[in-house]
């Protein structure tokens, strides 16, 4: 069975970047930030591609706010055509739900995947909020997916190591978490491809918002105990430390 | 007159102890009104009777279907509980299945959500405060204001307990329809040759190890340390150790004499499973790196610096 596919994927700030509180202390500055494709929704958009490879069908890639260079990434990847919605939702995943929900009213679908989280925002909310206003089976935070005759089977992950084996009928939703797949890099011949292929814009109304930021700080912290000096002077203080404690 | 209600969390016959943490939160929010548990799946009482210590009432949905979860099957009775019981605020854990099921019933009940909160306040409209980009920086954010409100809860943060007696209520309430996901069974985790919740020095390895022909330096660390390597989850989803290696919410927890967190940045998820060693130690290049939170002992440095020489230092003590 073939199956048409679509990707959620945002442009998203990296937390391992250059993090400050912009000046309104409601926002973190854009200055320092490096984005890039959020690192769930790379595992997300190689599992479709991997599902098309496997059982033909479309992958179609949606991105909402600023999303061009990961949309163009995911064509690379190896996606047939990509949607943006240019609408700043901002932190409010009900709003980037409804966005998607209404770009993809005219779509066709087998399967929605999108990432566990967005590695900027962590709400883990926009794709089980679109399940439910489309009303369709979901699972997160899947870590294995398996395409049979008019249904996915999938193991999503629990605490401690454990899975949870469950099957859905097409059409579903699912989000993946990270470490499912090894997703491929970006080929030139996939760079120069993805040229070719579309790149829609579809400009919605996604309503009002439910959650407003109030308020963006630095946590406080108790700080550790922090060993300066050279690596040999480090290195030498560390084992004054273990030797105290019977380590070595 | 607040009606709060917390969803308790069983999994493997247990009752999570988070379940108690949302009734210490529940109780402390609700002013006048009630903190109301709700306990969901097939032979309850005995977690029904825990509950009630901490809760004004506690409400058993019970049925052999509900045996297992089901995210379709926890919202359908949830949404027959909740048409007659109004609630004001449902407290759900920041578990993988809380957090699965939260976002369906909140769109159900029409309710805003906010996920993994550590803060919660009423006191002037309604306010949420959570953790962004995996732990760097907090959040306040106002809730428009709604009949009801859903928020899954991060465990481990309401822990100052209160003790209530409340009663145990039969809701009477069965699933209305068959779910269309359908649950098959439970993974039992890998085991591997090495069991790192045994060891009691663990040399742990994180994303700023960069490479994996650099888990050697670690390897060599822990030899001469006689302890284990391990590793936060990105050096496990790249595959440059083995699933059984990793520490964290997902992984294992372990709790040994040493913990040495080597460019690890220390996200709520790695944490819970380390912050109970007796020592930690931590290298990382970052000075805000959460991770010095919890270590006892932090060197802002490069990694590749400072383990080189903390080696060399070893054999020549060891001889
Ligand atoms: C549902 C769920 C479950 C999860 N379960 C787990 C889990 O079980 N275990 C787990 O670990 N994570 C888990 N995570 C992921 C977690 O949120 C973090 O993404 C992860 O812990 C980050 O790993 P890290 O610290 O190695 O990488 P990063 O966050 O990328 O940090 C790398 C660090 O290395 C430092 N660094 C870089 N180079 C050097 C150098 N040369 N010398 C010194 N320091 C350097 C950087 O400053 C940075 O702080 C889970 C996430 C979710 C959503
Ligand atoms: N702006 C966006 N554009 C496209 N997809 C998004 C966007 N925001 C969130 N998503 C999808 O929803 C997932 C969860 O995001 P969040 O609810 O913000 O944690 C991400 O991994 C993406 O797949």
């Amino acid at each position: 069975m073939t199956l048409k596919i679509i990707v959620l994927a945002k442009h998203a700030a990296d937390p391992e970047s250059e993090i400050h509180v912009s000046a309104d202390g409601k926002g973190v500055d854009e200055k320092g930030l490096v984005f890039d494709i959020n690192d769930w929704d790379r595992y997300a958009i190689e599992e479709a591609i991997r599902i098309k490879e496997e059982h033909g069908g479309e992958v179609v890639v949606v991105g909402v706010g600023y999303a061009d260079d990961t949309l163009r990434k995911c064509l690379a990847m190896g996606a047939d055509r990509a949607i943006k919605i240019p609408l700043d939702s901002g932190m409010d995943s009900y709003m980037t739900a409804m966005a998607v929900k209404e770009a993809i009213a005219d779509e066709t679908f087998d399967l929605i995947l999108a990432g566990l989280m967005s590695q900027d925002y962590n709400n883990a909310l926009t794709g089980p909020i679109l399940a439910g206003m489309l009303d369709i089976p979901y699972a997160t935070a899947v870590t294995s997916i398996s395409v049979e005759d008019g249904k996915i089977r999938v193991v999503r992950e629990l605490e401690g190591g454990y899975g949870e084996e469950n099957t859905l009928p097409l059409p579903a939703l699912i989000t993946v978490q990270s470490g499912i797949n090894e997703p491929r890099y970006v080929s030139i011949m996939g760079i120069k491809r993805a040229k070719t292929k579309e790149l829609k814009e579809i400009s919605v109304d996604a309503g009002e918002g439910r959650i407003q930021v109030e308020k963006v700080y630095v946590p406080p912290v108790e700080k550790a105990e922090l060993i300066e000096g050279s690596p040999e002077e480090i290195a030498e203080k560390l084992v004054e430390i273990l030797k105290d404690r019977g380590l070595i | 007159m607040m009606r709060v209600f917390a969803i308790a969390e069983v999994s493997s016959g247990e009752l999570d102890p988070v379940s108690i943490e949302l009734l210490n939160l529940a109780n402390a929010i609700k002013g006048e009104g009630s903190a109301e548990a709700v306990v969901i799946g097939n032979n309850l009482s005995e977690f029904a009777g825990e509950l009630a210590k901490h809760a004004d009432k506690v409400w058993k949905i019970e049925d052999g279907s509900l045996e297992n979860y089901n995210p379709e099957m926890y919202v359908d009775v949830l949404l027959q509980l909740f048409s007659r019981e109004k609630p004001d605020v449902v407290l759900i854990p920041n578990s993988s299945r809380g957090a699965e099921f939260a976002p369906l019933l909140a769109v159900k009940l029409s309710a805003p959500i906010v996920t993994d909160i550590v803060g919660l306040d009423f006191s002037n409209g309604v306010k949420a405060t959570r953790y962004i980009f995996q732990g760097k920086l907090l959040v306040d954010v106002l809730v428009k204001e709604s009949e009801s409100y859903v928020f899954t809860v991060r465990q481990g943060v309401f822990k100052d307990e209160c003790r209530v007696e409340g009663e145990v209520v039969d809701s009477g309430i069965k699933p209305s329809a068959s779910p269309k996901r359908e649950f098959v069974g439970i993974v039992e985790p890998e085991a591997g040759e090495v069991d790192i919740s045994q060891a009691d020095i663990v040399v742990s390895v994180g994303r700023g190890i960069d490479d994996a022909s650099n888990i050697e330096l670690a390897e060599e660390l822990a030899e001469v340390l006689g302890g284990v390597v391990a590793g936060s989850r990105p050096v496990i989803d790249s595959g440059w150790l083995p699933k059984d290696r990793q520490v964290g919410i997902s992984g294992k927890t372990v709790k040994p004499k040493l913990y040495l967190a080597l460019g690890i940045s220390g996200a709520f998820q790695h944490i819970m499973g380390m912050k109970d060693s007796e020592l930690i130690i931590a290298v990382n290049k970052d000075p805000e790196a959460p991770i010095f939170g919890v270590a006892q002992y932090g060197i802002v440095g490069d990694l590749f610096d400072v383990v080189p020489a903390l080696i060399e230092k070893l054999r020549e003590v060891k001889g």
